[in-house]
């Protein structure tokens, strides 16, 4: 059984009198360490998707089991526990808490997690160390660059060690270059072993993923495997 | 990091808001600790004036048989069918539930006596008793001349003074007389009276009153009942209790118990108006209390209400990266609890201010009332606290019950 296993998941919503289907039965595998990209016009499901696969969202009908648990069978507040331990969420809009200091939004996972403070202070400083903001630990978020404030959104989605990182868009609201620096540091993450699932409009950031999803009017269109275009853009060493 | 680490920073970095909310909150609590402090000192006050009106019990023998008149009150002192209240029955008023009430106990003996061949009412008192019970007792212009025996007994200044001061000076037989049996009798202040083969001194003859009391000689209760030979006999026993904090309907109920034999009346009229201004007083302030109440509430139910939904995307975040429901509540609850107190203890205290400006005004001059602090102080804050917390619950609840991807609106 794959790490994550989706079969015939709908969502429908009630505009008015009418139902609206965001996605029709979409069934889908994707393995323990695997990137994958979402892509899709807007209006196809491609978010409606990932809150499904993030926990967020219950889906009308179908199956989601993702490492042998089967999640919606699961009540809110298991759902909530499950978010904690097994997915860090990536924003487009980073999402920061604007009245926590650096190190207490990358805490900000912990804060509801029976621990030690200074356990939990040695995680966060290891962390923002590795996304080289170490001297910005105090600052506000609003004093930091785009480019820092996605990687304190990372830093916070990697704090639980979560097997699995859901990012929407997460270059959307950056510089090209500072865009190209988060998805290497995702793919980087990838190679750690942590699954990825992005959802993008950039055909450039999902050339990062291994496999391509495409959606359409809430069906898979297409799924297609990038893992060659992936193997060029990377310098031959870091691959294995 | 902590669920309060969230709280205490929203509160500290979002100084604007939370010092609207406190404000909010704080001039709510400020307005009734002011109300309370100074409904609280007014009632003490009049309470105290009103309680200082004269009795509000009567307690007089059970009898068929009436055969005095007292006042609007029917006494049957004199009758001999009567089982007679007894010396004993005044320490056992004093065993009721709510003695703490009891201000005087004066018992009298009313004895019929021929003075100067005219038939007069005595009534044995006790001075102490009678003359803090009836306070308005004026005593009527001295014109008489003392003899030097009498100057040398230091005879205070008694024109058109009250009765009350006479106490000090008061000895075993000493008589203060009515303005109608003084008028009636012929007697001066000063003058010897003799009742009974002993001799009294007229100590003071009182204004008039328009009551029983103008008809009567007020004696020392204990020579009264030796030289007329009546033992401990009682005829009847007013009862002047203080009615702030209960009600005489109660106490007359534990006084009958106590004494069966005799009849407990409640002086209605007295206790009454005495309730009703209470009452008044107290409705007042509950009326004003409630509405402030409702008010301070409303600014924090609204405030908090606009805090959700400001934070809808932060509670959002809070859901995708873990939180319980009970964690989201936890953190506004938490916040209304520290805004509670922080307003509680402001509150008290400016209302505490704002009363000891203000008492001097209401009570023309007289600040001593102010009611203890700690217990305002504690019931200001909790309150407030309990305010904040139940203007904060359904903000709270509905915050919790938000959908993680309506209040996200990304994901």
């Amino acid at each position: 059984m794959a790490f994550i296993e989706l079969n015939s998941i709908s969502k429908c919503y009630a505009v008015g009198e009418e139902r609206v289907f965001a996605l029709r039965e979409v069934s889908l595998s994707i393995e323990e360490g695997d990137f994958v990209a979402i892509m899709g016009p807007s209006g196809s499901g491609k978010t409606t998707l990932l809150s499904i696969l993030g926990g967020l969202c219950r889906p009308s009908g179908g199956k989601y089991t993702i490492d042998g648990i089967s999640l919606y069978d699961l009540d809110e507040e298991k759902l909530a526990d499950f978010r904690r331990e097994y997915v860090g969420f990536v924003f487009q809009s980073f999402h920061l808490i604007p009245y926590l200091t650096v190190i207490e939004n990358v805490m900000l996972p912990m804060a509801v997690v029976w621990g030690q403070k200074s356990f939990k202070r040695k995680n966060a400083l290891l962390l923002l160390e590795q996304m080289g903001l170490t001297s910005k630990e105090r600052r506000l978020p609003t004093r930091l660059s785009g480019g820092e404030q996605e990687r304190v959104a990372i830093a916070r989605a990697l704090i639980n060690d979560p097997p699995l990182i859901l990012a929407d868009e997460p270059t959307g609201n950056l510089d090209s270059k500072t865009g190209k620096e988060i998805m290497e540091l995702l793919r980087k993450l990838n190679a750690e072993g942590r699954t990825i699932i992005m959802v993008t409009h950039n055909p450039e950031n999902a050339a990062f993923a291994r496999r391509l999803i495409r959606l359409r009017d809430g069906l898979i269109e297409r799924e297609e495997l990038v893992s060659l275009k992936w193997v060029k853009r990377l310098p031959v060493g870091e691959i294995f | 990091m902590r669920l309060y680490t969230i709280s205490l920073n929203n509160l500290r970095r979002r100084k604007g808001k939370t010092i609207f909310l406190v404000l909010g909150l704080m001039i709510g609590i400020a307005t009734i600790v002011t109300l309370i402090t100074l409904t609280k000192a007014m009632e003490e006050d009049v309470g105290k004036k009103l309680d200082e009106l004269g009795a509000n019990i009567v307690i007089t023998p059970k009898s068929h048989d009436l055969n005095l008149s007292y006042g609007d009150l029917t006494v049957a002192g004199v009758s001999l069918e009567v089982i007679p209240l007894r010396g004993t029955d005044i320490s056992k008023i004093y065993t009721i539930r709510n003695r703490e009430n009891i201000s005087i106990v004066a018992p009298k003996l009313i004895v019929y006596y021929k003075v100067n061949k005219k038939e007069v009412p005595l009534a044995g008192v006790i001075f102490k008793e009678e003359l803090r019970l009836k306070k308005w007792w004026r005593l009527a212009s001295s014109q008489v001349t003392l003899s030097p025996a009498e100057q040398d007994h230091t005879m205070p200044k008694v024109e058109g003074r009250r009765a009350f001061t006479l106490l000090d000076s008061l000895e075993d037989r000493d008589v203060i007389v009515g303005a109608g049996v003084a008028q009636f009798l012929g007697l001066k202040e000063g003058q010897l009276l003799e009742i009974k083969g002993e001799r009294f001194t007229v100590k003071g003859i009182l204004e008039e009153t328009g009551s029983q009391d103008d008809v009567l000689i007020f004696a020392n209760l204990n020579l009264i009942q030796r030289i007329f030979r009546k033992g401990d006999e009682i005829s009847l026993v007013e009862v002047a209790a203080f009615c702030n904090t209960c009600p005489i309907e109660e106490m007359v109920a534990q006084i009958a118990e106590v004494l069966p034999q005799a009849k407990v009346m409640a002086i209605k009229k007295a206790v009454e108006s005495r309730m009703e201004m209470v009452k008044h007083l107290k409705r007042f302030s509950l009326g004003i209390g409630v509405i402030v109440v409702i008010i301070g509430s409303l600014i924090v139910f609204t405030t908090m209400m606009a805090q959700v939904n400001e934070r809808t995307q932060e509670i959002g975040i809070f859901r995708a990266v873990g939180f319980r429901k009970r964690h989201i509540v936890s953190i506004i609850l938490l916040e209304a609890l520290i805004v509670g107190f922080v307003a509680g203890i402001l509150g008290f205290l400016g209302g505490r201010g704002f009363s000891h400006i203000a008492l001097p005004f209401f009570l023309s001059g007289r600040g001593e009332f102010l009611p203890s602090g700690y217990i305002l102080a504690f019931f200001a804050v909790n309150l407030s606290m309990a305010l904040a917390i139940l203007a904060s619950i359904y903000p709270a609840l509905r915050a919790a019950r938000l959908d993680p991807v309506e209040a996200l609106r990304v994901i």
